[in-house]
C-alpha cells in the first residue's frame, strides 16, 4: 500500500491511503490539471505550485499520461491558456528534460492537427507555444523563426488564399500574449515579419465580406473583415509599445524561478504542404454591436480596435466552445470570466452569443443552444442581464432594415421561441412604428413572421391575446384546413361528387384500388381522351383525391402522415410524373394555406415517403402560386430543409460505398492470406453490390446536381424579371423584394460551398 | 472535458426495467436509439407544439404521444423519435429542462416505442412519475 500525500486543490493537505491503482491516480491527476484554476480558497499562484509539485513526483510513473493530459488541455481548455503554460514554466524549471519532451509533443501534436484539418485547433496550440516563450520554456528566437515561416506561406502560388489566411491569423493572433517579448529579443525580425504581413494583407482579395456580414450598414459599427479587424488590433497593440493589461499572466508571480530555467528551441518548423484533401477554415467578419456609449454606467467597454477586446471576444468564444453541450456549466463559466469587474461583461458576453448565432452561413453550434445559454444567463444574474438582452433586441430591431436576411431569420425563431419563455410579454407598442409601414418592408414582416412562430408555440387566440389590438393586422391567420368541396356552393365544381364519393370510402376504411376505382370516372380537363389506362397526368384527379384525403386527415400531423402511409399506392401513380408532382404540392397548399408549419411536415413527410422529388418542391416553391408567399420565412425553411435532405441522401450512399469498398479490400487481403476457393464467391456477391451501389451513387448525385440547376435557373428567371420590368416602369430596383430575394440566393451558394462542395469535390464540377 | 467540473452526485441510475436487465444492458442498447421521451408536458399541450419545439434540435421523424393506460388520453408524456442521432443527442443535450407551453419539460433517452411504451406505467395508468410521493 503507498500512501501519497495529495495537497488537494483548494483544500487542507489530506493524508490519502491510495493503492497503487494506475487508474484511479490517473483520473486523480487529470482532475487536479483540469480544475486548476477554478474558483478555490487557496491563490491561484500557491494551486499552481502545489500541483507542479505533485506532477514533478508522478513524472517517473506517470510521464507519458501527464505528458497526453497537457497536450490535451493546450488544445481544448483555450481560455485556460496562461494558466497552462505556467504550469509548463514551473515543471520546465523543475525538470529540464520534461519541458523538451513536452515541447516535442505539442509539435508532433500540432503537425497532426494540420494534417487532420484540425486548424481551429492548431491555433490554441501555435499560441500556446507562444507563450511558452513568456514561461521561459521556449527561446524567443526560435519562436520568432516558427513565425516567419508561417508568414512566408503569404508567398506560396496556386494554394487557396484560405490557407495563406491561416497562417496570418496564427501568427497575428498569437502576438496579444507575446508580442512583447518578442519585440525586445528580435525587432529587426519581426519587423521583417510585419512588413510581409502588411504587404500580403493589402493585396488579398476580400470578396468574400458583403456576403458573410450581418449589416450591409457601415454605421453605427462597421463590420470588418476578421484579419484586418485583428491586423488593426494589433497595430494599435504595437503602438502602444505592446503593453497589453487583460490577459491573466500568473507566471509573473513566478519570474524568479521561470528566469532561472533553461530554455529549449523550438525544431524548425516547416508549413505542411497543401493537399488536394487540405480544408482550411472558412473567412469571417467581426461581429459588433456594442461600444463603451452603449453602457454609460458601468466599466468602460474595450474598442473595437483594442487587442483587449480581441482576448476578450476570443476567449469567451473558447468557453462556449468548450462547455456549449452542459448550459448550466457554460454560463457558469461565462459569468466567472477573470477581469470581469473591469469590463461590460454582460455586454460582452451578449455580443458574442448573437456574434455565433449570425454567422454566415451557419452558427458554429446548433442554433436553440444559444435560445436555452441566453436564458440560463438570465437566471444567473437576474438583475442585470434581461435588461441588455432587451437593449440588445431594441437595437437589433432597430438595424432590421440592413440585417442580412438569413440573419433576420435566426433573429426571428430566437426571439419568438425566447419569448415563449416569459408568457410572451414584451412592450410591443414600442414598436407601433412598423404599423405605418409598407407590410413588405423589415420591420412589419419581421413582426409577423415573430408572432407566426410565437403561435406554432401556443395557440391562434393566444397570440391574439398578447398583442395590442393596433398590431391585429399583422397576427397570424387562423391554421385551419380550407376545402373548396366543403360547403353548398360547391356544388357546381367539377369532381364534386367524386370529392363526396370519396370522402365516405376513405371513412369507410376503403383500400387503395377502391380509391382507384372511384378516381377511374373522374374526367381529364386536359385532354378529350383518356389514354387506355386513365394514369396520365389528371390534375383533376389529384385535386379531389388530395383536398378530401387531406380535409378528413386534418385533426393532428399523425392523422395527416397515417393518410399518406395509408394511401401512398395512390399517391405514387398519381404523382408519377413531373406534373402531377407539382400538382399535388399546389392542392396541398391551397388546403393548408394557412397552416405554414402543416405545409412543412407535408412538404417533408412526401419528400421521404418519394411522393414528390426535391426538384418537384424547388419547382414548386419558384411557382406563380407562391410568389406572393416568396419571401415568408415558411418557405425558406422548406427549400433549405430539402436541400438538406439531397446533401445527406448523397453523403449517405456514398459512405454505404466506401464501407462496401472497403469489405471487398478486406476480404481479398484475407485471401491472400489464406487459401480459400469459396471467397471467390462471396466476391461476387459484394461486387454486384458494389456496382449497384456505384450506380445508386451517380444517380443520386446527378439528382443533386439537378437540384441545384433548378434552383439557380429560377433565381436568375424571376430576378431578370424583376429588373426588366423595374426598367419598364422606370422604378429602383432596390426593393425589400429584392434585397430578401439577392441574399436568399447569396445563402445557398454560401451554404452550398461550405456544405457541399467541401465534402464532395464533385458536385464543384 | 465539461464533465469534470460537474458534481458528481450520487445519483441512481436509470434505466427501463422492463426491458432491460441492468444498467450495462441499458447502456448497450441506447446507442442505437433516436427516440426521446418527454416528460411533464401539460395535459394541453398539443401533437404540433411538441413537433414545433423538438424540431430545434433537428428534423423529427415521429411524434407517439403517451396515453393514460385505461382512459387513453393524454397524460403528460411523448416520444419523440428524430431522423438522426445527432438530432436525439441535441435534444436530449439542449432540450431537457427547456420550457414548453409554460412547463419545464424532462428529455431523456429511451429505447423506443416497443410494444405498449406509449401507455402510463403508474398504478392508475398516469406517468408513474406522476404518482411519485418521495421526492
Amino acid at each position: 500500500m503507498l500512501i501519497f500525500y495529495v495537497a488537494e486543490i483548494g483544500g487542507q493537505p489530506h493524508k490519502r491511503r491510495k493503492t497503487s491503482d494506475a487508474n484511479e491516480t490517473e483520473d486523480h491527476l487529470e482532475s487536479l490539471i483540469c480544475k486548476v484554476g477554478e474558483k478555490s480558497a487557496c491563490s491561484l499562484e500557491s494551486n499552481l505550485e502545489g500541483l507542479a509539485g505533485v506532477l514533478e513526483a508522478d513524472l517517473p510513473n506517470y510521464k507519458s499520461k501527464i505528458l497526453r493530459l497537457l497536450c490535451t488541455v493546450a488544445r481544448l481548455l483555450p481560455e485556460k491558456l496562461t494558466i497552462y503554460t505556467t504550469l509548463v514554466g514551473l515543471l520546465n524549471a523543475r525538470n529540464y528534460n520534461f519541458g523538451g519532451e513536452f515541447v516535442e509533443a505539442m509539435i508532433r501534436q500540432l503537425k497532426e492537427s494540420l494534417k487532420a484539418n484540425n486548424y481551429n485547433e492548431a491555433v490554441y496550440l501555435v499560441r500556446f507555444l507562444s507563450d511558452l516563450v513568456n514561461c521561459h520554456v521556449i527561446a524567443a528566437p526560435s519562436m520568432v523563426a516558427m513565425f516567419e515561416n508561417f508568414v512566408s506561406v503569404t508567398q506560396e502560388e496556386d494554394v487557396p488564399q484560405v490557407r495563406r489566411d491561416w497562417y496570418v491569423y496564427a501568427f497575428l493572433s498569437s502576438l496579444p500574449w507575446v508580442g512583447k517579448e518578442l519585440y525586445e529579443k528580435k525587432d529587426a525580425e519581426m519587423d521583417r515579419i510585419f512588413a510581409n504581413t502588411e504587404s500580403y494583407l493589402k493585396r488579398r482579395q476580400k470578396t468574400h465580406v458583403p456576403m458573410l456580414q450581418v449589416w450591409t450598414a457601415d454605421k453605427p459599427h462597421p463590420q470588418e473583415e476578421y484579419l484586418d479587424c485583428l491586423w488593426a488590433q494589433i497595430q494599435k497593440l504595437k503602438k502602444d509599445r505592446w503593453q497589453e493589461r487583460h490577459i491573466l499572466r500568473p507566471y509573473l508571480a513566478f519570474d524568479s524561478i521561470l528566469c532561472e530555467a533553461l530554455q529549449h528551441n523550438l525544431p524548425p518548423f516547416t508549413p505542411p504542404p497543401h493537399t488536394e484533401d487540405s480544408v482550411y477554415p472558412m473567412p469571417r467578419v467581426i461581429f459588433r454591436m456594442f461600444d463603451y456609449t452603449d453602457d454609460p454606467e458601468g466599466p468602460v467597454m474595450p474598442g473595437s480596435h483594442s487587442v483587449e477586446r480581441f482576448v476578450i471576444e476570443e476567449n469567451l468564444h473558447c468557453i462556449i466552445k468548450s462547455h456549449w453541450k452542459e448550459r448550466k456549466t457554460c454560463a457558469a463559466q461565462l459569468v466567472s470570466y477573470p477581469g470581469k469587474n473591469k469590463i461590460p461583461l454582460n455586454y460582452h458576453i451578449v455580443e458574442v452569443i448573437f456574434a455565433e448565432l449570425f454567422q454566415l452561413p451557419a452558427p458554429p453550434h446548433i442554433d436553440v443552444m444559444y435560445t436555452t445559454l441566453l436564458i440560463e444567463l438570465c437566471k444567473l444574474q437576474p438583475g442585470s442581464l434581461p435588461q441588455v438582452l432587451a437593449q440588445a433586441t431594441e437595437m437589433l430591431y432597430m438595424r432590421l432594415d440592413t440585417m442580412n436576411t438569413t440573419c433576420v431569420d435566426r433573429f426571428i425563431n430566437w426571439f419568438s421561441h425566447h419569448l415563449s419563455n416569459f408568457q410572451f410579454r414584451w412592450s410591443w407598442e414600442d414598436w407601433s412604428d412598423c404599423l405605418s409601414q409598407d407590410p413588405e418592408s423589415p420591420k412589419p414582416k419581421f413582426v409577423r413572421e415573430v408572432l407566426e412562430k410565437c403561435m406554432r408555440l401556443s395557440y391562434h387566440q393566444r397570440i391574439l391575446d398578447i398583442v395590442p389590438p393596433t398590431f391585429s393586422a399583422l397576427c397570424p391567420a387562423n391554421p385551419t384546413c380550407i376545402y373548396k368541396y366543403g360547403d353548398e356552393s360547391s356544388n357546381s365544381l367539377p369532381g364534386h361528387s367524386v370529392a363526396l364519393c370519396l370522402a365516405v370510402a376513405f371513412k369507410s376504411k376503403a383500400t387503395n384500388d377502391e380509391i382507384f376505382s372511384i378516381l377511374k370516372d373522374v374526367p381529364n380537363p386536359n385532354q378529350d381522351d383518356d389514354d387506355d389506362e386513365g394514369f396520365s397526368f389528371n390534375p383533376l384527379k389529384i385535386e379531389v383525391f388530395v383536398q378530401t384525403l387531406l380535409h378528413l386527415a386534418a385533426k393532428s400531423f399523425s392523422h395527416s402522415f397515417s393518410a399518406l402511409a395509408k394511401f401512398h399506392e395512390v399517391f405514387k401513380t398519381l404523382a408519377e410524373s413531373d406534373e402531377g408532382k407539382l400538382h399535388v404540392l399546389r392542392v396541398m397548399f391551397e388546403v393548408w394555406r394557412n397552416h405554414p408549419q402543416m405545409i412543412a411536415v407535408l412538404v417533408d413527410k412526401m419528400i421521404r415517403t418519394q411522393i414528390v422529388d426535391c426538384a418537384a418542391v424547388a419547382n414548386w416553391i419558384f411557382s406563380s402560386e407562391l410568389s406572393r408567399d416568396f419571401t415568408r420565412l415558411f418557405v425558406w425553411e422548406i427549400l433549405h430543409s430539402t436541400i438538406r435532405k439531397m446533401n445527406k441522401h448523397v453523403l449517405k450512399i456514398q459512405k454505404e460505398l466506401e464501407e462496401a469498398k472497403e469489405k471487398l479490400a478486406r476480404q481479398h487481403k484475407r485471401r491472400s492470406d489464406d487459401d480459400d476457393r469459396s471467397s471467390d464467391r462471396k466476391d461476387g456477391v459484394l461486387e454486384e453490390q458494389i456496382e449497384r451501389l456505384q450506380e445508386k451513387v451517380e444517380s443520386a448525385q446527378s439528382e443533386q446536381k439537378n437540384l441545384f440547376l433548378v434552383i439557380f435557373q429560377r433565381f436568375i428567371m424571376i430576378l431578370t424579371e424583376h429588373l426588366v420590368r423595374c426598367e419598364t416602369d422606370g422604378t429602383s430596383v432596390l426593393t425589400p423584394w429584392y434585397k430578401n430575394c439577392i441574399e436568399r440566393l447569396q445563402q445557398i451558394f454560401l451554404q452550398l460551398f461550405a456544405d457541399v462542395i467541401l465534402l464532395c469535390p464533385s458536385l464543384a464540377a | 472535458m465539461s464533465h469534470l467540473y460537474k458534481e458528481v452526485f450520487k445519483k441512481k441510475k436509470y434505466y427501463d426495467r422492463a426491458l432491460c436487465i441492468d444498467y450495462d444492458d441499458w447502456l448497450n442498447k441506447i446507442k442505437f436509439s433516436k427516440t426521446v421521451y418527454v416528460g411533464n408536458l401539460s395535459m394541453s399541450t398539443t401533437e404540433q407544439q411538441i413537433y414545433e419545439h423538438m424540431s430545434k434540435a433537428g428534423s423529427v421523424k415521429t411524434v407517439v404521444m403517451g396515453l393514460h393506460r385505461t382512459e387513453k388520453t393524454p397524460c403528460g408524456f411523448c416520444f419523440v423519435e428524430y431522423q438522426t442521432k445527432d438530432s436525439y443527442t441535441h435534444a436530449v443535450n439542449v432540450l431537457n429542462n427547456s420550457i414548453l407551453d409554460g412547463r419545464i419539460i424532462r428529455v431523456d433517452e429511451d429505447l423506443g416505442i416497443i410494444g405498449k411504451r406509449k401507455y402510463g406505467r403508474g398504478k392508475t395508468g398516469v406517468q408513474k412519475r406522476d404518482e411519485r410521493t418521495r421526492y
